[in-house]
């Protein structure tokens, strides 16, 4: 699985991070997502396709 | 931006499909990539009011109005991902009954739609003053197709009234200010959003909008509008002031659209009456702003016409659907972007709360506010600290878990 972010559509609700902790971050200043990294685990793969549906940016994309 | 219209033949009934979702907005695609995502192989139909293939409802007050995007940005998901999802997209046709015990659906067209499973996703129809529909350079703000039309009338236009100090209200002053309009907004308030941000934070926002040039007209009621040969020339306040307006906006909140269930035997009653897994009879169910579901953990009847309940609540329908069966809790949350400034409400903040600054300075433009009532947490602020209040959520979910097993233990 790849993790596209699109920093551009984030809007800095932070949903990713609260679905997904280990792959998703946000930048201390603007609440911008950032990648922690963009290649989960399968254990993370889960949660990482939560993240992406309930983005209300459509600013995340999976590769599978 | 049209879609596959002419898969279900008109006037006919199609083979029955597994899943119906009526309504093709955020809640109703949502739920059909749940769906497919949990593995659903049965047929899906998404029926949908408006031609245009799915779009998100957020820009359209900000970025599509102020032309910072093209209307197709606005797009839910481009053409190819939506083919993959199997699923067949039935637009331009309202919804116009139910036949619940039959699980069919008919539609302006002559359609009849079988299934399964119905979704009902038909989301709010904003509110209207009287008067209003003869009258033009009067908009409201709900659809794409409201957007254009407005955005129309703001570059030709100068002087505009926006009537309704809710979060759409705010948004579209504040999108109309930037964009160089005249711009005064009147509402019953004392301050624009105080019900949604409580006294203190909406002060400082009504601050925020005074600072940038928008003229508050808060705390009185708006009679109904002006008008010369057909088009509007104001807005007359109780005060008996008028507004002088080459155009305005009516943000007044919306109604959800619930009134094609009339005859359905569904229990209606500001939105489609559900139970904690959102279904509101044996095989049917409702996502978005159009449900009111009993929230179990708040021990109410709750109906959220937000971005992110639109969604979380669409994958929880959909895992109830693939057999799951847990109660939809959802920690509530918002957010609005007005002149640059991002505001983030997680959980509750009501009127009476005891609100306590927990990191920034509101001296300094960011700041998180916590709310409180009768000592528990009730919900989480931030002006321009979006990670910082994203940090405290677990908060309001610990206070929610709590009172929900105190509710069980009585």
């Amino acid at each position: 699985m790849k993790v596209i972010l699109d920093q551009d559509k984030c809007v800095a609700s932070g949903q990713c991070v609260v679905a997904a902790a280990d792959v998703f971050d946000q930048r201390d200043e603007d609440g911008i997502a950032v990648l922690l990294t963009s290649d989960p685990t399968p254990d993370q793969a889960d949660d990482t396709r939560h993240a992406a549906a309930v983005c209300p940016a459509l600013a995340i994309q999976i590769q599978e | 931006m049209s879609g596959r219209r002419d898969l279900a033949g008109r006037g006919g009934v199609t083979a029955p499909a597994g899943v119906l979702v009526v309504g093709a907005s955020a809640a109703g695609l949502a739920t059909v990539e749940a769906l497919r995502r949990g593995g659903y192989p049965g047929a899906v139909t998404v029926l949908g009011a408006e031609p245009h293939l799915p779009y998100d409802r957020p820009p359209l007050s900000k970025q599509v109005l102020s032309g910072a995007w093209q209307p197709d940005r606005a797009l839910l998901r481009p053409r190819d991902v939506l083919a993959a999802l199997d699923a067949e997209f039935v637009l331009g046709d309202p919804a116009v009954g139910m036949d619940a015990p039959a699980r069919s659906v008919r539609t302006a067209s002559g359609r009849t739609l079988r299934a399964d499973t119905i979704v009902v996703a038909t989301g709010t129809s904003p509110r209207t003053l009287p008067g209003q529909a003869g009258l033009a350079g009067v908009h409201v703000l709900r659809t794409l197709d409201d957007a254009l039309a407005l955005r129309a009338g703001l570059l030709r236009c100068a002087r505009l009234v926006v009537v309704g100090d809710g979060v759409l209200g705010a948004e579209v002053a504040a999108t109309a200010r930037t964009m160089g309009l005249d711009v005064t907004l009147a509402g019953p308030q004392r301050a624009p959003m105080a019900s949604q941000l409580g006294r203190p934070v909406a002060h400082r926002l009504a601050e925020l909008h005074t600072e940038r040039g928008v003229r508050l007209r808060m705390g009185t009621g708006v009679r109904g509008l002006t008008g010369a040969r057909g088009t509007v020339t104001g807005v007359s306040l109780d005060t008996g002031e008028v507004l002088p307006a080459d155009l305005v906006v009516v943000a007044i909140g919306g109604d959800p659209v619930t009134g094609w269930l009339h005859d359905s035997g569904l229990p209606v009653d500001n939105g489609l009456v559900c139970d904690s897994r959102c279904r509101a009879a044996d095989g049917i169910y409702a996502v978005g702003d159009v449900a009111r579901w009993h929230h179990d953990q708040l021990g109410t009847l709750l109906r959220l016409e937000n971005r992110t309940n639109a969604t979380e609540q669409a994958v929880a329908v959909a895992a109830d659907i693939l057999g799951g069966d847990r109660p939809y809790t959802p920690v509530p949350y918002f957010w609005t972007d007005q002149f640059g400034t991002r505001i983030q409400v997680y959980g509750v903040l009501p009127a009476d709360a005891e609100v306590t600054v927990v990191d920034g300075d509101p001296e300094t433009g960011r700041f998180v506010a916590r709310y409180r009532r009768d000592g528990e947490v009730t919900g989480v602020l931030g002006w321009n600290m979006p990670k910082q209040a994203r940090m405290r959520r677990q908060e309001v979910a610990d206070a929610l878990a709590a009172s929900d097993s105190a509710s069980a233990a009585h």
